[in-house]
C-alpha cells in the first residue's frame, strides 16, 4: 500500500490552466478589433466579375462603396440596373447625388477611395456616368471591385 | 480583533467563470467576423477637363487604340483581334523602343487607350482591362528579372513604389468616354 502511494505522489499530471483566460482574452480582443458589425443591406444584385491582375485595398477605413446592379425585387426577380449608396438607392437619372455625397466625403477624408462594386451584367454607360460624377466631385482614386480568379495570386 | 480581520479578507469576487464568459464572447465574435478584404483594379481618374487647357497631344504612333463594341468584339488600331491577343499586342507596342515606325517610340510615351460602347457589358470590359494590366505585369516581371530579382513582387518589396521600373515603364492607360452606340 505504501509503495502504491509513493508512485502517485511522484508524478504531476495536470496541465497548468492559469494562463488560459489571458490567452482567450487576447483572442477575444483580436476578433473584436477585426469585426465589422454592420454591413449594408444590399438592394441590388452583386455578381462581381473576376480578374487576375488585382490588388488588395489595405486601408478599409478609406473606402466608400457604390453598388451598381439590377434591383432585387424578391422571389428571384430582378429589375432595372440601379445605383445604391449606403442604404439607399439613387434616384434614376439623379447622378448629381453621387457627386454631392462623394464631394462631402472627400472633404472629410482626402485620401478617399471609391470602390465601384458593379454587377457583371451591367452596361458600361452607367459606369461611365458614375465616373464622370466622381471626376467632378474630385474623388479620383477609384477601384473596380473584382473577385480573384481561382488559383492566382493577389499582387500588383 | 485579529480574527475578525481575517474573515473579511476572505471576501473575493469569484473569478472561476471568467474564462467561460470570455469564451462565450470569443465564440460570438468568431461567428460574426467576416475577414473579407476588398480586392480589385485600382486606378486614378484624370481631373475634370479644363476648357482652357486642351488635352496633351499624343502622336499617333504612341497611342494603341483598343475599341470594344457591345458584343465584346475588339478592334486594336482598327484591326480585329481576340481578347487573348491583347496581351502580346500591348507588350509589342510598349517595348517597341522605336524599332517599328507604327509602334511606340519609348515605353514612357506609350499610351494604351481603351474605349467601349455604352452598351458594352461590364465583365467584358474588365476582362480586357485585366489583359492590358497583365501585359504590364509581364513587362515588370521581365525588367525585375533583368535586374537579378525573382519577379516584380520581390523587386517591389526591396525598393518600394514608385520605383525605377515604374518610372521606366509607366502604366499609361487612358479610359475614354464610351460611344453612345447604336
Amino acid at each position: 500500500m505504501s509503495h502504491f502511494q509513493k508512485k502517485q505522489a511522484s508524478t504531476k499530471q495536470e496541465v497548468p490552466t492559469t494562463a488560459m483566460p489571458d490567452i482567450i482574452f487576447i483572442l477575444l480582443i483580436f476578433f473584436m478589433v477585426v469585426t465589422v458589425l454592420r454591413e449594408v443591406e444590399l438592394m441590388v444584385r452583386q455578381n462581381l466579375t473576376d480578374a487576375e491582375n488585382i490588388e488588395r485595398i489595405e486601408e478599409k477605413r478609406l473606402v466608400s462603396y457604390i453598388y451598381v446592379g439590377p434591383e432585387i425585387l424578391g422571389a428571384g426577380q430582378y429589375g432595372d440596373t440601379r445605383i445604391q449608396i449606403d442604404d439607399a438607392l439613387v434616384d434614376r437619372d439623379d447622378f448629381r447625388t453621387i457627386q454631392n455625397v462623394m464631394r462631402e466625403r472627400r472633404t472629410q477624408e482626402p485620401r478617399l477611395i471609391v470602390s465601384l462594386r458593379v454587377d457583371e451584367e451591367s452596361e458600361m454607360g452607367i459606369v461611365s456616368d458614375i465616373k464622370q460624377e466622381l471626376r467632378l466631385a474630385d474623388a479620383l482614386r477609384i477601384n473596380y471591385s473584382t473577385r480573384r480568379t481561382a488559383g492566382t495570386d493577389v499582387s500588383m | 480583533m485579529l480574527k475578525k480581520k481575517k474573515t473579511r479578507e476572505g471576501a473575493e469576487v469569484p473569478s472561476s467563470s471568467l474564462a467561460d464568459i470570455a469564451f462565450l464572447l470569443l465564440v460570438f465574435f468568431l461567428v460574426v467576423t467576416t475577414i473579407d478584404i476588398d480586392t480589385g483594379i485600382g486606378l486614378v481618374l484624370p481631373p475634370p477637363p479644363d476648357p482652357e487647357q486642351p488635352p496633351p497631344e499624343v502622336r499617333e504612333r504612341n497611342m494603341l487604340k483598343i475599341l470594344m463594341n457591345e458584343r465584346g468584339q475588339i478592334l486594336i488600331n482598327d484591326e480585329q483581334a481576340a481578347v487573348r491577343d491583347v496581351q502580346d499586342r500591348v507588350i509589342n507596342f510598349v517595348m517597341n523602343r522605336g524599332a517599328d515606325p507604327n509602334l511606340s517610340e519609348t515605353p514612357q510615351q506609350a499610351v494604351v487607350s481603351i474605349k467601349t460602347d455604352r452598351q458594352t457589358r461590364y465583365d467584358f470590359y474588365i476582362e480586357m482591362l485585366d489583359e492590358v494590366r497583365g501585359a504590364y505585369r509581364v513587362m515588370y516581371d521581365a525588367e525585375a528579372r533583368a535586374r537579378g530579382y525573382r519577379d516584380y513582387n520581390q523587386f517591389r518589396d526591396r525598393h518600394g513604389e514608385p520605383n525605377e521600373i515604374r518610372r521606366e515603364i509607366p502604366m499609361n492607360i487612358s479610359l475614354a468616354e464610351p460611344d453612345p452606340g447604336s
